[in-house]
């Protein structure tokens, strides 16, 4: 029945209009206010991306535009309409209806969308009984669903359970089940975030091309700024729970207008920055808390350019004249945003390299087989390394290549197989930790990906950095308490942090909290495993500013992964790239990022989405990444890979041939041949 | 708050009222907002308030006896009537918590210590060590308590000291599986792996690192174990293996009164039922609120 209703009103109204919306979670007894006077318009078929760091209200937006916020969250003033429908008046079954039929979310982590317990298709055709349609021809539709989604093999899919298939898959068909009941607005909730760099590119170029297959207006909210420049025609930049920028995308970035914003591109290391060139630019301090009391402009406290006017006279949205569209900027100074000084300052003292250090970390021929179900499972295959004494070494690869495994057997926290080697400033290591040398153990120390896990939750940050001074530095007393003073300072911390337990800290202390503990024991090599994937850019900034100050002053080797390719370029001198376990292509940063590359590294850098949105001919790998269990014969990636020759491939591994000194690559094409099919595909072809 | 550190810009960390509060004084408030803990809480305090000072407010001595009045039926001087050879049962029923209240929580706290110290080896160490113990503690669950009970009485003679290791022991394995497997979860964290790169011995590990990550399912599983203690010592003494005459323990009143009930003397047996069953209620109430306020 809504049908005609939504044909009625459909054309003149917009998909999404939040009216001064404020919504405020209750906490401790206090309301506290999260969204304030949330201004915000979505016309029909269009796509806006909310961005903004972890915090600021981007999900609370998605939540109350169908009344899902919890049970301590409520919606204190402003009005919300879909299609026109005022949603704050709707009652109970017709709420249920506007979520049954104009309104779809995707959230994050497919894994938790889907029921683990039923099979893919029931839950597909119990939306499509929903709508009264059932038996055989629920289950066409549900078919006809994961084609749109492009889905190879269909009805396989739908017989399986939500844990047989890949994130990537599972993605897809939590989009499939959004879209099931032609919703007139979808809402993406940080939809690739989980995803790996390949899979993300796949995810996000489904629904581009479903956009232009459906009428759906979008709202895309994402912490990353690429995705959203790459998926939507305008942006609107959160903060503190307000609208601080609005505009065309493009507009957006290109020429942000907002304190906050220049500040939150300059954060992201761009154009193939690096270490030795520069040091990132950081934002100061923090987001205002929930319900804090906002007097001026909510970005003052952070803002060099900030004023008395900016402190206490809130900024209304000041509309900017755009031949490029309606622009919102809320500064008073919205035309000198762009000259606001670097929170950081950009130089570095250049190090003095010594060019022909010996060598501190050698790997050579390392393999580790784990048993899956009887079948061997061989996570490292024959990799070998060398580092240099403060350099870094860039790990690179999909989940499940094999980086982390990699990063554990250098530690000796998982044995490697016999016959491989690892040698530590020319002494061979024990393969197990414990019969590892005190020495040997805290010349290695590692940065875990994760702080919430890596950190002791029961302990203080004094317990937890003095324990590691004492068992590492073997102090004690007064000269560990001068020392514990010298660590903490040099990261950053202060004495006010000492006596907190993690669970106080914010995302990115606790980085740095796990960072002075590695470098307790003044380690010669520390293994950066993602250490800042959980973090928003601007932190992430301020760690990798860190990192490499650290590494310049201390002359210490990392070993970094990430699935972050600029995170990678920018702090790495050498990088490896690894497939299924092995190393696909490995060399010195530029060269491999230069090119030519590997047909894995050249889809790989392909992938990442660009904010500058230049067109690159853009190369999609088809198909999941095999098991490890089972990998492919000859060359691992021939099943992916765009540049296959032959039957080559499929029977005869190719070998780690050194094409350049230092740079190797495993393929059977031969170096010039991958430069000019690889020059090649940049120039534009024609359409 | 916008105090900025000179030093290098990283500032206080932002104020934020639900962090203010370590995660026990968390737990601590929802227990005081939980009205089922709050309600077990009531009772149990009342039977160890009793416990502690009944002797004071009973009306009568709950060991004498007045044979002319035996089995009278409860009245204004009775409330709750006299037993066969005429004490008063309400006096009785008030100080017959007194052992039952040392027994069943020493019991459960020896059940704790054991039960976490396995917990914590199995889980550390897992393989081989894991396989043995846990199959022994599988062996060991398997048999009834009144057995062992029986087979420890014979053995070390009847005391309050072999109901506490009796029920103790049988409770242990309990808590170690508990302990186990939170500790098997807290294993896979990276900070044990942490202290394992800085060479910390097992013991340091275990007991400094993981120890005060698993206190939450262990205090659960203790208020939960401490009920089924006070049910088990009950039935011990009401079986004669326990606490021994002339306690007024209930257990042990309803064993030497069941045999009225079929001539109309209820009183004798009533009310002591009732006292365990309040008693066991009131702690299992208290169990929930706690597991509650763990699993908010």
């Amino acid at each position: 029945m809504t049908e005609p209703a939504k044909a009625m009103t459909g054309k003149a109204a917009n998909a999404l209009e939040l009216r001064d919306l404020s919504v405020a979670y209750r906490v401790g007894g206090r309301n506290r206010a999260v969204l304030r006077n949330l201004n915000l318009t979505i016309g029909q078929g269009e796509a806006y991306g909310l961005v903004g760091e972890s915090g600021c209200g981007k999900s609370t937006v998605a939540l109350s535009v169908v009344r899902y916020l919890p049970r301590n969250g409520s919606i204190t003033g402003g009005a919300i309409a879909l299609d026109g429908q005022d949603v704050m008046k709707l009652d109970a079954e017709a709420l249920r209806r506007a979520r049954a039929e104009s309104v779809s979310m995707v959230y994050q982590d497919p894994g938790k969308a889907l029921n683990p317990s039923i099979r893919i298709g029931r839950q597909l055709t119990e939306i499509f009984e929903l709508a009264s349609v059932s038996g055989q021809a629920a289950e066409d539709r549900a078919i006809a669903m994961l084609n749109r989604v492009r889905i190879s093999d269909p009805v396989s899919v739908m017989q399986r359970y939500p844990h047989q298939l890949s994130g990537g898959m599972q993605q897809r068909v939590a989009i499939a089940m959004a879209l099931a009941n032609d919703p007139s607005m979808l809402i993406l909730d940080e939809p690739t975030t989980g995803l790996d760099a390949t899979v993300e590119a796949e995810v996000l170029d489904l629904i581009g091309q479903l956009r232009q297959e459906l009428s759906a207006s979008i709202l895309f909210i994402s912490h990353n700024l690429a995705v959203v420049s790459k998926m939507c025609d305008r942006v609107g930049v959160l903060y503190a729970g307000m609208l601080v920028e609005e505009g065309p995308t493009q507009a957006v970035f290109n020429d942000p207008r907002h304190p906050y914003t220049v500040a939150l591109l300059r954060c992201l290391p761009r154009g193939g920055q690096r270490k030795d060139q520069g040091r990132l630019d950081t934002i100061p301090g923090f987001l205002p808390g929930i319900g804090a009391d906002i007097k001026g402009c909510a970005f003052a406290d952070r803002c060099v350019l900030a004023t008395e006017r900016c402190r206490t006279e809130p900024p209304p949205l000041y509309e900017l004249g755009d031949d490029r569209g309606r622009r919102l900027s809320r500064c008073h100074y919205h035309e000198q945003a762009q000259s606001l000084p670097r929170a950081t300052p950009s130089n570095v003292a250049a190090p003095a390299r010594q060019a022909a250090s010996p060598a501190v970390l050698r790997v050579e021929g390392l393999n580790k087989t784990y048993a899956s179900h009887g079948h061997p499972l061989r996570a490292v295959k024959d990799v070998s390394v060398s580092l240099r004494p403060g350099e870094t070494l860039g790990l690179v690869g999909e989940s499940g290549s094999g980086k982390t495994t990699f990063a554990r057997l250098l530690l000796g926290l998982v044995p490697p197989d016999e016959g491989g080697m690892i040698e530590l400033e020319g002494k061979q290591l024990a393969p197990r930790l414990e019969s590892r040398s005190d020495d040997q153990v805290k010349a290695m120390q590692i940065v875990f990906q994760n702080p919430d896990s890596a950190l002791n939750r029961s302990h203080s940050i004094r317990h937890i950095i003095g324990r590691a001074l004492k068992r590492l530095a073997g102090l004690s007393g007064a000269a560990l308490q001068a020392r514990l003073d010298d660590l903490v300072r040099s990261v950053r911390l202060t004495e006010r942090h000492l006596a907190l337990k993690p669970r106080q800290l914010s995302g990115g202390l606790k980085q740095r909290v796990a960072i002075a503990r590695a470098f307790a024991g003044e380690p010669r090599i520390v293994v950066c495993d993602e250490p800042t994937s959980a973090l928003d850019v601007s932190v992430q900034a301020a760690i990798l500013n860190l990192l490499a100050d650290l590494q310049s002053k201390e002359d210490v080797s990392y070993i970094f992964i990430s699935h972050d390719l600029a995170v990678v370029r920018y702090l790495s001198d050498q990088i490896a790239v690894l497939y299924l376990g092995r190393i696909m292509e490995i060399g010195p940063s530029e060269d491999v990022f230069a090119g030519p590359h590997h047909p894995y590294t050249e889809a790989l850098l392909s992938a990442v989405p660009k904010l500058d949105q230049s067109e690159t001919v853009r190369i999609r790998l088809d198909g999941e990444i095999p098991s490890a269990t089972n990998p492919p014969s000859g060359c691992v990636f021939h099943t992916r890979c765009p540049r296959k020759i032959g039957p080559i491939c499929e029977t005869q591994e190719p070998p780690l041939s050194e094409a350049k000194p230092g740079h190797a690559i495993r393929c059977h094409i031969p170096y010039e041949e991958l430069e000019r099919l690889q020059k090649k595909a940049v120039e534009p072809e024609p359409a | 708050m916008s105090t900025t550190d000179s030093s290098a810009g990283i500032p206080a960390p932002p104020p934020n009222d639900t962090n203010r509060r370590g995660p026990l004084a968390e737990v601590f408030f929802s227990l005081l907002r939980s009205g089922t803990f709050l309600t077990g809480l009531a009772i149990v305090t009342f039977w160890v308030a009793c416990a502690l000072f009944g002797e004071h407010f009973a009306p009568y001595d709950p060991l004498a006896d007045d044979i002319i009045n035996a089995l009278a039926p409860p009245s204004a001087e009775h409330w709750f009537g006299t037993d066969q050879i005429g004490r008063d049962v309400f006096s009785r029923v008030i100080v017959g918590s007194r052992d039952i209240l040392t027994v069943a929580p020493l019991a459960t706290l020896l059940a704790t210590i054991a039960g976490t110290a396995l917990g914590l080896f199995t889980g550390y160490f897992r393989g081989i060590v894991d396989d043995v113990i846990s199959r022994i503690l599988e062996a060991f669950m398997a048999i009834p308590v009144v057995i062992v009970a029986l087979l420890a009485i014979v053995a070390l003679g009847t005391s309050k000291t072999t109901v506490i290791v009796v029920i103790g022991l049988s409770f242990a394995p309990i808590i170690a599986r508990t302990v186990r497997s939170a500790v098997l979860a807290e294993r896979e964290l990276d900070y044990v792996a942490a202290a394992q790169l800085r060479h910390e011995s097992a013991l340091h590990t275990m007991f400094v690192e993981i120890l005060p990550n698993v206190i939450p399912p262990i205090l659960v599983e203790t208020t939960v174990r401490l009920g089924y203690a006070i049910f088990a010592v009950a039935t011990l003494s009401f079986m004669g293996f326990g606490i021994q005459p002339p306690s007024p323990d209930w257990g042990l009143s309803i064993s030497s009164n069941y045999g009225m009930i079929g001539g109309g003397f209820w009183w004798t047996v009533l009310f002591d039922a009732l006292a365990i069953a309040s008693l066991v209620i009131g702690v299992n109430l208290a169990a929930d609120g706690v597991h509650g306020a763990f699993n908010d």
